[in-house]
């Protein structure tokens, strides 16, 4: 069993005995995970390459369902609710999901409809909304200042982390409750680094987040708690500074030791 | 002694590379030459004259290049829409066993011999088109027909390889949105892939601009414009392959090599445009 600690805050998120196995996959590749998730709060996964980080994150938003034979068994609640229902609608839980990826992902068309995708899909025409809702989205994203000027312009010629801030922009302008991140820096240069990691800290008054990382400093720089994941399952989840402190399992200080990963 | 071969073995291929343009330009050479007597006599104006009498030594380029154009038209305006839609189907609906499988019966059908395309034109599709639109069954109309037939396949498997390009990761960031199935695909990965669809469809253009053997049966074979699509015509490379054998004065025969010329340097435009415009810019825009 997995040490987990106290989560104070009400839990937006909540991975009930839940084990997931891919197409094909002899055994599980997640198994039997329980963890909250505290709302408005970061929480970062971590650990050894192939360990599941990525496989849990996208079980939040059900991105294992674009691709036929995956398997989620137990449950993951959000706001109480199970998500992994057959009749579950995915593309409510996806707008109330958000999700960053490992590169900057910008869609084939200018800076101002990118951020206004998702708030078309959801069926807003009026353009006085519209460009209010993405000029916030740009700003809570730290991004007005440098493109307010150009929005007709294709995102494809954005700087690598400005594109990355854009996808952030795109994703909070349909004000998910939930953000994942999936390692959204490791295509980055250090100072867009650290304007996404400043950006992560902002953000979390609004919307809760879900970050993978590879990155130790990262996860102790910017977030409130910190689970390690070895081999598919949780090991320990912790504060991220008692974690990185005086972690409790033996598994998780070698890591943070760097005695193996 | 390493030396050596190696760089015996980079000159090698670099003669065998230079080999593909020496062969290029002395094509091109050796057509102008041969079709130089016919350029002479008949200059630009065999583009647009209609008359080809070889008995009075008269050679109009005009019913073989409308043909050609005519025929690759039906045929583009109807396998375009069909090759997207299958293209769509197996790179974005299809599940992965039925996309491996379809995916192999369109890349066989690309690759049975045009002839067969053309006997089966003749034998098959000919007979019903002529219950349906009367006449001979044979002409432009036809041609299309079997045209688009014939590079259905092709042209929905390299359309179907331009799509597939869409990073997932691209795909996932929209489905992450709360896109569906249909939003995806008109959204992003249409726009992502768009000049690899427009250099896909014009590679096929090219190819069935300079098709003979699918059409060479079902033309009908007369050397005039036609006045209907559904009467008897000819193309460039039907003309080329019904007349060699009687080209029997040297005007007859430079014709032949000018018409010739001018579908080189018409398959060469179409597939320069389909290579530089369209598909190049695929492989410079990666994610
Ligand atoms: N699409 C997939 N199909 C099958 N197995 C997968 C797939 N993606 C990842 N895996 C396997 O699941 C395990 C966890 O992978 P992942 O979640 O990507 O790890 P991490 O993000 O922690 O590096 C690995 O053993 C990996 O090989
Ligand atoms: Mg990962």
């Amino acid at each position: 069993m997995a040490t987990v600690c106290e989560v104070k805050e009400e839990h937006i998120i909540e991975v009930k005995n839940f084990s997931f196995t891919y197409a094909g996959a002899d055994k599980p590749n997640l198994k039997k995970i329980n963890m909250p998730i505290g709302k408005n709060a970061v929480t970062a996964l971590i650990g050894p390459s192939g360990c599941g980080k990525t496989t849990l994150l996208r079980c939040f938003n059900r991105m294992h369902d674009l691709y036929p034979g995956n398997r989620y068994d137990g449950e993951i609640l959000l706001d109480g609710k199970n998500i992994l229902g057959k009749k579950e609608d995915l593309i409510a839980l996806r707008t109330r999901v958000g999700m960053i990826f490992q590169k900057p992902t910008p869609f084939p068309m200018s800076i101002f409809d990118n951020v206004a995708y998702g708030l078309r899909l959801q069926g807003i025409k009026s353009k006085s909304e519209l460009e209010g809702r993405v000029e916030t989205a740009l700003k809570d994203s730290a991004l007005w200042n440098e493109v307010g000027d150009r929005l007709k312009n294709p995102a494809s010629a954005l700087s690598g982390g400005q594109q990355q801030r854009l996808c952030i922009a795109r994703a909070i302008a349909v004000e998910p409750e939930v953000l994942l991140f999936d390692e959204p820096t490791s295509a980055l240069d250090p100072i867009s680094t650290q304007s996404i990691e400043e950006l992560v800290l902002k953000l979390k008054d609004k919307v809760t987040i879900a970050i993978v990382t590879h990155n130790m400093q990262q996860a102790a720089r910017i977030s409130d708690y910190t689970a390690f994941m070895y081999m598919g399952d949780l090991i320990e989840m912790g504060v991220t500074e008692e974690l990185f402190i005086t972690p409790k399992e033996d598994m998780t200080e070698q890591y943070i030791t760097g005695k193996f990963g | 002694m390493d030396k050596f071969l190696d760089s015996l073995f980079l000159n090698t291929s670099r003669i065998f590379a230079i080999t593909v343009l020496v062969v290029l330009v002395a094509l091109f050479i050796v057509l102008f030459k041969e079709a130089k007597p016919a350029i002479d006599a008949f200059g630009l104006q065999f583009l647009t004259n209609t008359r080809w009498a070889p008995n009075m030594d008269i050679f109009g380029g005009y019913p073989a290049i409308y043909g050609s154009i005519v025929s690759t038209a039906i045929a583009m305006l109807i396998a375009t829409p069909i090759a997207i839609g299958i293209a769509i189907f197996l790179s974005e609906l299809a599940s992965p066993l039925v996309a491996a499988i379809v995916g192999m019966a369109v890349e066989l059908l690309a690759a049975i011999p045009s002839i067969i395309y053309g006997m089966w034109g003749l034998f098959y599709l000919a007979p019903i088109l002529k219950d349906i639109w009367g006449g001979s069954g044979l002409g432009l109309a036809t041609a299309g027909v079997v045209l688009s037939i014939m590079i259905i396949p092709f042209m929905a498997a390299i359309t179907r390889d331009a799509m597939k390009t869409t990073p997932d990761i691209l795909k996932e960031s929209a489905y992450g949105m709360g896109a569906t199935r249909w939003e995806v695909l008109k959204d992003v990965v249409i726009p992502y892939v768009k000049s690899g669809i427009i250099g896909s469809i014009i590679l096929a253009l090219g190819r069935a601009i300079g098709e003979t053997m699918a059409v060479t049966f079902v033309m009908g074979n007369a050397h005039k414009v036609p006045h209907s699509l559904f009467e008897a015509a000819t193309s460039i490379p039907v003309t080329l392959a019904n007349e060699f054998t009687e080209a029997d004065t040297d005007l007859y025969y430079s014709s032949l090599f000018y018409l010739a010329l001018i579908l080189l340097v018409i398959s060469f435009t179409v597939i320069a445009i389909a290579k530089f415009l369209f598909l190049k810019r695929v492989q410079e825009k990666k994610i």
